[in-house]
């Protein structure tokens, strides 16, 4: 869990993601969710019924993702919230990296919580989630 | 979508973890979870969307003996999608996942039984350049644990979008 003292509102958290993205890993993540949405792992379905130009990552397989770098940095159980937005599609072939900045400290319920801007970008720079955390803090 | 048995099983939570890229042992290892303030093998944040294997009627899994899949077989397209979404956490069944939002109001562990009720959200229209006519659709979804209580609330916002966006 993040300490209140060794903490201030600007810090960062960054972290690569996932680099060269597989299909085999959104299959994974197809099978442990259950969304078999074929979008996802049928390139015959997405390129030639859908129009897509290839299968593309879940979202959720991006906020996952992103979630593993947000417990890497809050701690176990710390989070009380985690939203975001889907701005841009994650394509097999992608490097994500994510990222969390502080942007303020402060009490709820009787405790200390951190609140965070989330985002994560692919290689391109091009934001491909963008987010807000609330999470428990140690005093 | 209600879902009357959510079984949180450690081996689910594995194979999630993994999926996510997450090597963190408290999604795995029981003798390093119980040594911790949790006591045992928690799910990742996200794991609440996997509900979507114990919902008997999700949209988005083949069904066992019957019924088409829309997925490709000898053909492209085994058949068209159904109108009908009634997904969980308002995900891809409604179109395409615009947002995700979760409040934690208590940790999951393995061995938990969950249950989740979903309500319909507000829903709203937008005009994209990219896609066309975009219509928002939100869910919420409540999970409440053996004991009755919140565990989290999940809403997703799902969008249909005119045309297939390929940014």
């Amino acid at each position: 869990m993040l300490k209140e003292n060794e903490i201030k509102v600007g810090d960062t958290h960054t972290a690569v993601l996932v680099e060269d993205l597989k299909r085999t890993q959104i299959v994974q993540y197809a099978g442990a969710s259950g969304d078999y949405n074929p979008l996802h792992t049928d390139e015959i379905f997405t390129t030639q019924v859908a129009g897509y130009p290839s299968v593309f990552a879940h979202g959720m397989l991006s906020m996952g993702l992103t979630g593993t770098m947000l417990t890497d940095y809050v701690g176990d159980g710390a989070l009380k919230k985690y939203g975001v937005r889907f701005t841009n599609q994650v394509w097999p072939g992608d490097t994500l990296t994510g990222k969390a900045t502080i942007i303020e400290i402060r009490e709820e319920d009787g405790s200390k919580v951190v609140d965070l801007m989330i985002e994560t970008t692919n290689q391109n720079d091009i934001a491909v989630i963008t987010g807000t955390a609330t999470a428990t803090i140690e005093t | 979508m209600a879902i009357d048995k959510f079984l949180v099983e450690a081996s689910h939570i594995m194979m999630f973890a993994r999926s996510v890229g997450d090597a963190n042992p408290i999604y795995h290892d029981e003798d390093y979870a119980k040594k911790t303030d949790l006591g045992g093998i928690i799910a990742p944040p996200t794991f609440a969307q996997s509900s979507a294997q114990f919902d008997p009627d999700y949209f988005l899994r083949p069904k066992i003996g019957g019924e088409g899949w829309f997925g490709s077989g000898k053909e492209a397209s085994g058949a068209k999608p159904s109108k009908d979404s009634g997904g969980s956490g308002g995900g891809a069944a409604m179109g395409l996942h615009a947002e995700q939002h979760f409040e934690y109001h208590k940790p999951v562990k393995a061995g938990d039984i969950l249950t989740a009720t979903t309500k319909p959200g507000n829903s709203w229209e937008k005009e994209s350049k990219r896609a066309g006519k975009l219509k928002f659709s939100e869910s919420v979804t409540e999970y409440r644990n053996q004991d009755g209580e919140l565990v989290i609330t999940a809403t997703g916002v799902g969008v249909q979008t005119e045309r297939a966006v390929d940014s």
